[in-house]
Protein backbone atom coordinates (compact mmCIF):
# COMPACT_ATOMS: atom_id res chain seq x y z
CA UNK A 1 0.00 0.00 0.00
CA UNK A 2 1.06 3.55 -1.05
CA UNK A 3 1.85 5.74 2.23
CA UNK A 4 0.44 9.47 2.57
CA UNK A 5 4.07 11.68 3.85
CA UNK A 6 4.21 15.13 4.05
CA UNK A 7 7.80 16.02 2.49
CA UNK A 8 9.71 18.44 0.22
CA UNK A 9 8.84 17.63 -2.98
CA UNK A 10 12.60 17.29 -3.73
CA UNK A 11 13.13 14.71 -1.96
CA UNK A 12 9.95 13.07 -2.66
CA UNK A 13 11.29 13.55 -6.45
CA UNK A 14 14.46 11.48 -5.21
CA UNK A 15 12.19 8.56 -3.07
CA UNK A 16 10.09 8.32 -6.64
CA UNK A 17 13.39 7.72 -8.31
CA UNK A 18 14.91 5.82 -6.02
CA UNK A 19 11.97 3.55 -5.83
CA UNK A 20 12.94 2.61 -9.72
CA UNK A 21 15.82 1.35 -8.91
CA UNK A 22 18.59 3.29 -10.81
CA UNK A 23 21.97 2.05 -11.72
CA UNK A 24 23.74 5.54 -12.09
CA UNK A 25 22.77 8.81 -10.70
CA UNK A 26 25.08 10.99 -11.99
CA UNK A 27 24.16 15.14 -11.25
CA UNK A 28 25.89 18.32 -10.00
CA UNK A 29 24.00 20.80 -7.76
CA UNK A 30 22.68 23.91 -8.82
CA UNK A 31 19.53 25.38 -7.62
CA UNK A 32 16.92 24.65 -7.06
CA UNK A 33 16.89 21.55 -7.93
CA UNK A 34 20.07 20.19 -5.62
CA UNK A 35 17.65 18.76 -3.07
CA UNK A 36 16.98 15.79 -5.69
CA UNK A 37 20.67 14.66 -6.62
CA UNK A 38 21.36 15.34 -2.72
CA UNK A 39 19.01 13.16 -1.18
CA UNK A 40 19.85 10.42 -3.83
CA UNK A 41 22.94 10.57 -2.75
CA UNK A 42 22.15 9.95 1.05
CA UNK A 43 19.60 6.84 -0.45
CA UNK A 44 22.57 5.58 -1.86
CA UNK A 45 25.27 6.19 0.43
CA UNK A 46 22.90 4.35 2.85
CA UNK A 47 22.70 1.03 1.14
CA UNK A 48 19.02 1.64 0.24
CA UNK A 49 19.66 1.24 -3.58
CA UNK A 50 22.50 -0.73 -5.35
CA UNK A 51 23.57 2.41 -7.34
CA UNK A 52 26.52 4.27 -8.36
CA UNK A 53 26.13 7.90 -7.53
CA UNK A 54 29.00 9.74 -9.66
CA UNK A 55 30.08 12.87 -8.11
CA UNK A 56 30.94 15.11 -11.70
CA UNK A 57 32.46 18.40 -11.87
CA UNK A 58 30.10 19.68 -14.06
CA UNK A 59 26.55 19.37 -16.16
CA UNK A 60 28.37 18.58 -18.87
CA UNK A 61 29.70 15.77 -17.44
CA UNK A 62 26.62 14.99 -15.52
CA UNK A 63 24.81 13.96 -18.94
CA UNK A 64 27.77 12.50 -20.60
CA UNK A 65 28.29 10.36 -17.69
CA UNK A 66 25.00 9.50 -18.03
CA UNK A 67 25.02 8.74 -21.65
CA UNK A 68 27.60 6.67 -21.67
CA UNK A 69 25.83 4.54 -18.49
CA UNK A 70 22.78 4.53 -20.55
CA UNK A 71 24.59 3.05 -23.64
CA UNK A 72 26.23 0.26 -21.28
CA UNK A 73 22.76 -0.39 -20.14
CA UNK A 74 22.02 1.11 -16.83
CA UNK A 75 18.90 2.85 -15.98
CA UNK A 76 20.13 6.10 -15.16
CA UNK A 77 18.78 9.15 -13.69
CA UNK A 78 19.91 12.63 -13.17
CA UNK A 79 18.79 16.33 -12.41
CA UNK A 80 19.61 20.13 -13.24
CA UNK A 81 18.26 23.05 -13.32
CA UNK A 82 18.62 26.60 -15.53
CA UNK A 83 22.24 27.39 -16.67
CA UNK A 84 23.16 23.41 -15.37
CA UNK A 85 20.89 22.63 -18.40
CA UNK A 86 22.41 24.85 -20.93
CA UNK A 87 25.98 23.54 -20.08
CA UNK A 88 24.13 19.61 -20.79
CA UNK A 89 22.90 21.33 -23.79
CA UNK A 90 25.71 19.90 -25.86
CA UNK A 91 24.91 16.27 -24.82
CA UNK A 92 21.25 16.73 -25.27
CA UNK A 93 20.56 15.95 -28.92
CA UNK A 94 23.21 13.26 -28.57
CA UNK A 95 21.41 11.06 -26.05
CA UNK A 96 17.73 11.50 -27.77
CA UNK A 97 19.64 11.05 -30.98
CA UNK A 98 21.34 7.61 -29.63
CA UNK A 99 18.02 6.76 -28.24
CA UNK A 100 18.85 6.24 -24.60
CA UNK A 101 16.28 6.39 -22.28
CA UNK A 102 17.96 8.64 -19.82
CA UNK A 103 15.33 10.29 -17.27
CA UNK A 104 15.84 13.58 -15.67
CA UNK A 105 13.91 16.04 -13.40
CA UNK A 106 14.24 19.20 -14.11
CA UNK A 107 13.52 22.34 -11.01
CA UNK A 108 12.72 24.92 -13.55
CA UNK A 109 14.36 28.08 -13.13
CA UNK A 110 14.97 31.15 -15.23
CA UNK A 111 17.94 32.00 -16.93
CA UNK A 112 20.39 34.41 -16.12
CA UNK A 113 21.85 37.22 -16.51
CA UNK A 114 21.06 39.50 -14.19
CA UNK A 115 21.36 35.79 -12.31
CA UNK A 116 18.37 34.94 -10.98
CA UNK A 117 17.45 31.40 -8.99
CA UNK A 118 13.75 31.77 -9.13
CA UNK A 119 11.33 29.93 -11.36
CA UNK A 120 10.52 30.09 -14.90
CA UNK A 121 10.42 27.81 -17.85
CA UNK A 122 13.41 29.57 -20.22
CA UNK A 123 15.73 26.83 -19.20
CA UNK A 124 13.87 23.95 -20.39
CA UNK A 125 12.71 26.35 -23.39
CA UNK A 126 16.11 26.44 -24.83
CA UNK A 127 16.23 23.10 -24.82
CA UNK A 128 12.92 22.39 -26.59
CA UNK A 129 14.17 21.11 -29.45
CA UNK A 130 16.81 18.71 -28.05
CA UNK A 131 14.29 15.25 -28.98
CA UNK A 132 13.24 14.64 -25.42
CA UNK A 133 9.91 14.01 -24.07
CA UNK A 134 8.82 16.82 -22.29
CA UNK A 135 6.38 16.45 -19.17
CA UNK A 136 5.15 19.02 -16.91
CA UNK A 137 4.06 18.61 -13.25
CA UNK A 138 1.78 20.87 -11.62
CA UNK A 139 1.98 19.41 -7.87
CA UNK A 140 4.21 16.91 -6.17
CA UNK A 141 1.99 14.28 -6.68
CA UNK A 142 2.60 14.50 -10.14
CA UNK A 143 5.86 14.85 -9.71
CA UNK A 144 6.25 11.36 -7.47
CA UNK A 145 4.27 9.86 -10.30
CA UNK A 146 5.85 10.84 -13.59
CA UNK A 147 8.96 9.92 -12.34
CA UNK A 148 8.07 6.61 -11.75
CA UNK A 149 6.39 7.08 -15.00
CA UNK A 150 9.11 8.13 -16.80
CA UNK A 151 10.98 4.85 -16.67
CA UNK A 152 8.43 2.92 -18.23
CA UNK A 153 7.86 5.53 -21.60
CA UNK A 154 11.34 6.19 -21.81
CA UNK A 155 12.48 2.71 -21.60
CA UNK A 156 9.70 0.97 -23.51
CA UNK A 157 10.83 -0.71 -27.17
CA UNK A 158 8.67 1.30 -28.99
CA UNK A 159 9.93 5.13 -27.19
CA UNK A 160 13.53 4.47 -26.36
CA UNK A 161 14.13 8.25 -25.82
CA UNK A 162 15.03 10.39 -23.09
CA UNK A 163 12.10 12.38 -20.75
CA UNK A 164 12.22 15.52 -18.83
CA UNK A 165 10.02 15.57 -16.21
CA UNK A 166 9.50 19.75 -15.20
CA UNK A 167 8.69 20.83 -11.73
CA UNK A 168 9.10 24.70 -10.95
CA UNK A 169 11.70 25.90 -8.92
CA UNK A 170 10.92 26.52 -5.31
CA UNK A 171 6.81 26.41 -6.43
CA UNK A 172 7.40 22.80 -6.10
CA UNK A 173 11.26 21.98 -5.43
CA UNK A 174 10.99 23.23 -2.38
CA UNK A 175 7.35 23.13 -0.99
CA UNK A 176 5.99 20.71 1.53
CA UNK A 177 2.99 18.88 0.40
CA UNK A 178 1.03 15.83 1.21
CA UNK A 179 1.68 13.05 -1.22
CA UNK A 180 1.35 9.28 -1.97
CA UNK A 181 4.38 7.57 -2.14
CA UNK A 182 3.87 4.42 -3.30
CA UNK A 183 5.55 1.56 -2.37
CA UNK A 184 8.71 -0.66 -3.49
CA UNK A 185 6.11 -3.80 -4.44
CA UNK A 186 3.83 -1.64 -6.36
CA UNK A 187 6.37 0.03 -8.39
CA UNK A 188 8.32 -3.08 -9.21
CA UNK A 189 5.04 -4.48 -10.55
CA UNK A 190 4.52 -1.49 -12.37
CA UNK A 191 8.20 -0.66 -14.43
CA UNK A 192 9.46 -4.24 -15.33
CA UNK A 193 13.80 -4.19 -15.33
CA UNK A 194 15.29 -2.53 -17.95
CA UNK A 195 15.93 -4.56 -20.47
CA UNK A 196 18.46 -2.83 -22.38
CA UNK A 197 17.53 -2.92 -26.86
CA UNK A 198 21.49 -2.77 -27.56
CA UNK A 199 24.09 -1.84 -24.96
CA UNK A 200 28.27 -1.45 -25.00
CA UNK A 201 29.73 -4.88 -24.11
CA UNK A 202 33.51 -5.72 -25.26
CA UNK A 203 31.58 -9.62 -25.41
CA UNK A 204 29.21 -8.01 -28.35
CA UNK A 205 30.83 -5.07 -29.81
CA UNK A 206 28.45 -2.45 -31.71
CA UNK A 207 29.00 1.20 -32.21
CA UNK A 208 26.50 4.10 -31.10
CA UNK A 209 27.17 7.66 -31.98
CA UNK A 210 29.09 7.36 -35.15
CA UNK A 211 29.57 9.63 -38.22
CA UNK A 212 26.31 10.43 -39.88
CA UNK A 213 27.54 12.16 -43.41
CA UNK A 214 24.91 14.15 -45.67
CA UNK A 215 23.87 11.05 -47.40
CA UNK A 216 22.21 9.87 -44.43
CA UNK A 217 21.68 12.49 -42.03
CA UNK A 218 18.13 13.80 -43.53
CA UNK A 219 16.92 10.41 -42.81
CA UNK A 220 18.62 10.05 -39.69
CA UNK A 221 16.64 13.24 -38.51
CA UNK A 222 13.42 12.13 -39.84
CA UNK A 223 13.42 8.49 -37.69
CA UNK A 224 14.52 10.81 -34.76
CA UNK A 225 11.15 12.98 -35.32
CA UNK A 226 9.02 10.05 -36.15
CA UNK A 227 10.25 8.31 -32.54
CA UNK A 228 9.01 11.46 -30.77
CA UNK A 229 5.86 11.92 -32.36
CA UNK A 230 5.44 7.77 -32.00
CA UNK A 231 5.60 8.27 -28.25
CA UNK A 232 2.96 9.90 -27.39
CA UNK A 233 0.82 6.36 -28.16
CA UNK A 234 3.33 4.78 -25.57
CA UNK A 235 2.68 7.88 -23.16
CA UNK A 236 -0.87 7.48 -23.37
CA UNK A 237 -1.09 4.06 -22.88
CA UNK A 238 1.59 3.88 -19.64
CA UNK A 239 -1.03 6.74 -18.76
CA UNK A 240 -3.96 4.68 -18.64
CA UNK A 241 -2.12 1.57 -16.71
CA UNK A 242 -0.93 4.05 -13.99
CA UNK A 243 -4.73 5.10 -13.89
CA UNK A 244 -6.06 1.47 -13.18
CA UNK A 245 -3.02 0.52 -10.82
CA UNK A 246 -2.86 3.59 -8.91
CA UNK A 247 -6.17 5.76 -9.33
CA UNK A 248 -4.77 8.89 -10.59
CA UNK A 249 -5.83 9.94 -14.56
CA UNK A 250 -3.12 11.84 -16.29
CA UNK A 251 -4.10 13.38 -20.08
CA UNK A 252 -1.57 14.85 -22.40
CA UNK A 253 -4.00 18.02 -21.66
CA UNK A 254 -6.08 18.14 -18.56
CA UNK A 255 -9.26 20.25 -18.92
CA UNK A 256 -11.16 22.32 -16.47
CA UNK A 257 -14.45 24.04 -16.59
CA UNK A 258 -13.91 23.69 -20.23
CA UNK A 259 -17.47 23.40 -21.14
CA UNK A 260 -19.49 26.17 -22.44
CA UNK A 261 -16.15 28.02 -21.49
CA UNK A 262 -16.09 31.58 -23.83
CA UNK A 263 -12.32 32.15 -22.81
CA UNK A 264 -10.37 29.43 -21.98
CA UNK A 265 -6.93 29.88 -19.90
CA UNK A 266 -4.22 27.33 -21.02
CA UNK A 267 -1.34 26.72 -18.52
CA UNK A 268 1.69 24.64 -17.95
CA UNK A 269 3.11 24.11 -14.87
CA UNK A 270 1.95 24.64 -11.17
CA UNK A 271 0.36 27.99 -12.06
CA UNK A 272 -2.82 25.66 -13.20
CA UNK A 273 -3.56 25.20 -9.59
CA UNK A 274 -3.65 29.27 -9.41
CA UNK A 275 -5.34 29.04 -11.94
CA UNK A 276 -7.85 26.62 -11.33
CA UNK A 277 -9.07 28.40 -8.16
CA UNK A 278 -9.81 31.60 -10.30
CA UNK A 279 -11.43 29.78 -12.75
CA UNK A 280 -13.72 28.35 -9.47
CA UNK A 281 -14.33 31.84 -8.26
CA UNK A 282 -15.11 33.18 -12.01
CA UNK A 283 -17.31 30.21 -12.67
CA UNK A 284 -19.18 31.34 -9.05
CA UNK A 285 -19.62 34.69 -10.66
CA UNK A 286 -21.12 33.14 -13.91
CA UNK A 287 -18.10 34.18 -15.98
CA UNK A 288 -17.72 31.42 -18.15
CA UNK A 289 -14.37 30.15 -18.19
CA UNK A 290 -12.23 27.71 -18.15
CA UNK A 291 -8.69 26.24 -18.03
CA UNK A 292 -6.33 24.05 -20.00
CA UNK A 293 -3.66 22.50 -18.62
CA UNK A 294 -0.53 20.74 -20.66
CA UNK A 295 1.26 18.00 -18.98
CA UNK A 296 2.86 16.87 -22.32
CA UNK A 297 4.95 19.85 -23.93
CA UNK A 298 7.23 17.38 -26.15
CA UNK A 299 5.79 15.30 -28.36
CA UNK A 300 3.12 17.99 -28.57
CA UNK A 301 -0.21 16.72 -28.35
CA UNK A 302 -2.32 18.80 -31.36
CA UNK A 303 -5.20 16.65 -31.90
CA UNK A 304 -6.35 16.65 -27.99
CA UNK A 305 -5.36 20.55 -28.37
CA UNK A 306 -7.84 21.17 -31.43
CA UNK A 307 -10.31 18.95 -29.41
CA UNK A 308 -9.84 20.80 -26.43
CA UNK A 309 -10.33 23.94 -27.52
CA UNK A 310 -13.55 23.49 -29.54
CA UNK A 311 -16.14 26.17 -29.10
CA UNK A 312 -13.99 28.57 -27.18
CA UNK A 313 -13.95 32.25 -28.10
CA UNK A 314 -10.74 33.24 -26.86
CA UNK A 315 -8.08 31.70 -25.53
CA UNK A 316 -5.40 32.87 -23.24
CA UNK A 317 -1.95 31.24 -23.53
CA UNK A 318 0.33 31.39 -20.83
CA UNK A 319 4.20 31.00 -22.00
CA UNK A 320 6.61 31.48 -18.77
CA UNK A 321 9.73 31.95 -20.98
CA UNK A 322 10.41 34.97 -23.61
CA UNK A 323 11.14 34.21 -27.00
CA UNK A 324 13.38 37.09 -27.81
CA UNK A 325 12.40 39.41 -31.07
CA UNK A 326 9.92 36.33 -31.89
CA UNK A 327 6.57 36.41 -32.84
CA UNK A 328 5.24 35.25 -29.88
CA UNK A 329 6.34 32.87 -26.56
CA UNK A 330 7.21 29.32 -27.64
CA UNK A 331 3.84 28.03 -25.83
CA UNK A 332 1.69 30.53 -27.65
CA UNK A 333 3.52 29.84 -30.80
CA UNK A 334 3.12 26.04 -30.76
CA UNK A 335 -0.59 26.84 -29.78
CA UNK A 336 -1.07 29.49 -32.89
CA UNK A 337 0.33 27.02 -35.23
CA UNK A 338 -1.34 24.49 -34.29
CA UNK A 339 -4.74 26.02 -34.56
CA UNK A 340 -3.91 28.10 -37.83
CA UNK A 341 -5.89 25.98 -40.27
CA UNK A 342 -9.00 25.52 -38.14
CA UNK A 343 -11.59 28.29 -39.76
CA UNK A 344 -13.30 28.46 -36.59
CA UNK A 345 -10.05 29.21 -34.82
CA UNK A 346 -10.69 31.08 -31.46
CA UNK A 347 -8.73 34.45 -30.76
CA UNK A 348 -5.66 33.64 -29.13
CA UNK A 349 -4.01 35.79 -26.54
CA UNK A 350 -0.34 35.25 -25.53
CA UNK A 351 0.75 36.60 -22.07
CA UNK A 352 3.81 36.05 -20.35
CA UNK A 353 3.57 35.60 -16.92
CA UNK A 354 5.98 35.11 -14.03
CA UNK A 355 9.15 35.79 -15.14
CA UNK A 356 12.34 34.94 -12.73
CA UNK A 357 10.14 34.01 -9.63
CA UNK A 358 7.88 37.11 -10.13
CA UNK A 359 4.47 36.05 -8.17
CA UNK A 360 1.99 34.72 -10.29
CA UNK A 361 -1.60 35.41 -8.21
CA UNK A 362 -5.80 34.04 -8.67
CA UNK A 363 -5.91 38.44 -9.13
CA UNK A 364 -4.15 38.31 -12.11
CA UNK A 365 -5.65 35.51 -14.09
CA UNK A 366 -9.43 37.35 -13.00
CA UNK A 367 -7.07 40.43 -14.85
CA UNK A 368 -6.20 38.01 -17.80
CA UNK A 369 -10.07 36.44 -18.28
CA UNK A 370 -11.18 40.22 -18.12
CA UNK A 371 -9.24 41.35 -20.78
CA UNK A 372 -9.40 38.15 -22.83
CA UNK A 373 -13.22 38.40 -22.85
CA UNK A 374 -13.19 41.77 -24.83
CA UNK A 375 -10.44 40.98 -27.48
CA UNK A 376 -11.27 40.35 -30.55
CA UNK A 377 -10.19 38.98 -33.75
CA UNK A 378 -7.55 40.95 -35.81
CA UNK A 379 -7.48 43.65 -33.07
CA UNK A 380 -4.17 42.59 -30.89
CA UNK A 381 -1.25 44.82 -32.02
CA UNK A 382 1.09 41.49 -31.31
CA UNK A 383 1.36 38.53 -30.64
CA UNK A 384 2.17 38.79 -27.16
CA UNK A 385 2.82 40.45 -23.74
CA UNK A 386 4.78 40.31 -20.87
CA UNK A 387 2.00 40.68 -18.48
CA UNK A 388 2.73 43.11 -15.50
CA UNK A 389 5.51 44.53 -16.77
CA UNK A 390 6.28 47.99 -15.07
CA UNK A 391 6.16 51.19 -17.84
CA UNK A 392 3.75 50.07 -19.90
CA UNK B 1 31.56 5.42 -53.33
CA UNK B 2 30.43 2.93 -55.55
CA UNK B 3 30.84 0.21 -53.37
CA UNK B 4 28.88 1.80 -50.33
CA UNK B 5 25.71 0.12 -49.50
CA UNK B 6 23.79 2.33 -46.81
CA UNK B 7 20.45 2.54 -45.80
CA UNK B 8 17.84 4.32 -48.43
CA UNK B 9 15.03 5.27 -46.73
CA UNK B 10 14.48 6.33 -43.28
CA UNK B 11 12.78 3.15 -42.25
CA UNK B 12 15.73 1.57 -42.87
CA UNK B 13 18.13 3.73 -40.47
CA UNK B 14 18.88 1.29 -37.55
CA UNK B 15 17.51 2.46 -34.25
CA UNK B 16 19.58 5.42 -32.70
CA UNK B 17 22.35 5.05 -36.09
CA UNK B 18 23.47 2.14 -34.01
CA UNK B 19 26.14 0.16 -36.33
CA UNK B 20 25.83 -3.59 -35.45
CA UNK B 21 28.92 -4.79 -37.60
CA UNK B 22 31.89 -4.05 -35.99
CA UNK B 23 34.45 -2.88 -38.23
CA UNK B 24 32.08 -2.40 -41.18
CA UNK B 25 33.62 1.50 -41.27
CA UNK B 26 36.62 -0.07 -43.76
CA UNK B 27 33.85 -0.92 -45.76
CA UNK B 28 33.02 2.77 -46.65
CA UNK B 29 35.73 4.10 -49.31
CA UNK B 30 36.13 7.71 -48.72
CA UNK B 31 38.63 8.13 -51.42
CA UNK B 32 35.57 8.74 -53.53
CA UNK B 33 35.93 12.61 -51.36
CA UNK B 34 39.43 13.44 -52.83
CA UNK B 35 40.14 15.71 -55.57
CA UNK B 36 43.95 14.76 -55.68
CA UNK B 37 45.83 12.32 -55.61
CA UNK B 38 49.26 11.61 -54.51
CA UNK B 39 51.95 10.23 -57.12
CA UNK B 40 55.15 8.64 -55.80
CA UNK B 41 58.59 9.11 -57.97
CA UNK B 42 60.50 6.31 -56.26
CA UNK B 43 63.90 7.61 -57.63
CA UNK B 44 63.84 10.33 -55.79
CA UNK B 45 62.36 8.62 -52.27
CA UNK B 46 64.48 7.71 -49.95
CA UNK B 47 62.07 5.25 -48.25
CA UNK B 48 62.08 7.18 -44.42
CA UNK B 49 58.74 6.78 -43.97
CA UNK B 50 57.56 10.16 -43.20
CA UNK B 51 54.73 10.27 -45.56
CA UNK B 52 53.50 7.08 -43.70
CA UNK B 53 54.01 8.93 -40.11
CA UNK B 54 51.74 11.32 -41.14
CA UNK B 55 49.28 10.20 -43.20
CA UNK B 56 45.92 11.07 -40.90
CA UNK B 57 44.07 8.35 -42.61
CA UNK B 58 46.67 5.44 -42.30
CA UNK B 59 46.22 4.67 -45.43
CA UNK B 60 50.09 4.30 -46.39
CA UNK B 61 52.06 1.33 -46.60
CA UNK B 62 55.16 -0.39 -47.74
CA UNK B 63 55.62 -2.39 -50.69
CA UNK B 64 57.61 -5.56 -51.15
CA UNK B 65 60.69 -3.43 -51.98
CA UNK B 66 60.39 -0.63 -49.28
CA UNK B 67 58.60 1.97 -50.75
CA UNK B 68 55.43 3.55 -50.03
CA UNK B 69 52.26 3.63 -51.38
CA UNK B 70 49.21 5.10 -50.55
CA UNK B 71 45.76 2.69 -50.63
CA UNK B 72 43.56 4.90 -52.94
CA UNK B 73 40.34 3.60 -51.51
CA UNK B 74 40.68 5.05 -48.81
CA UNK B 75 43.24 8.47 -49.36
CA UNK B 76 40.85 11.43 -49.02
CA UNK B 77 43.61 13.27 -51.08
CA UNK B 78 44.66 15.89 -48.01
CA UNK B 79 48.01 16.59 -49.38
CA UNK B 80 49.77 15.87 -45.95
CA UNK B 81 52.10 13.55 -47.29
CA UNK B 82 53.39 15.23 -50.41
CA UNK B 83 54.00 18.20 -47.57
CA UNK B 84 56.22 16.45 -45.43
CA UNK B 85 57.92 14.32 -47.84
CA UNK B 86 61.26 16.98 -48.18
CA UNK B 87 63.08 14.86 -50.56
CA UNK B 88 60.02 16.24 -52.84
CA UNK B 89 58.98 12.35 -54.10
CA UNK B 90 55.65 12.88 -53.67
CA UNK B 91 53.19 14.96 -56.37
CA UNK B 92 49.76 16.17 -55.92
CA UNK B 93 47.94 15.60 -59.49
CA UNK B 94 44.51 16.85 -60.14
CA UNK B 95 41.83 13.72 -60.58
CA UNK B 96 40.50 14.05 -64.08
Amino acid sequence: MAKRIGMEIALAAAEAAALCNPDVVAAYPITPNTHIPEHLSDIVADGRIDAEFICVESEHSALSACCGASAAGARVFTATSSQGLLFMGEVMPIVSAMRLPVVMAIGNRALSAPINIWNDHSDIMSQRDMGWISLFAADGQEVIDMIIQAFKIAEHREVMLPLNINLDGFQLTHVVEPMFLPDQEEVDDFLPVYEPYASLHPDNALSMGTLGAPDVFNEAMKAKDEALINSKKIIVQVWREWEEKFGRSYEPIETYQTEGAEVILVAMGSIGDTAEVAIDELRKRKIPAGLLRLKLWRPFPSEELRKAVKGARVLAVMDRAVSYGGATGPVGAEIRSVLYDDPDRPVILNEIIGLGGRDVTVEDFFRIVEKAAQAKKGELERGYEIYGVRGS
Amino acid sequence: MADKKGPETWQEINVGCMVFVPGNASEYHTGSWRDQRPVYDNSKCIKCGICYIFCPEGCISQDAEGYFVADLDYCKGCGICAHECWPGAIKMVEEG
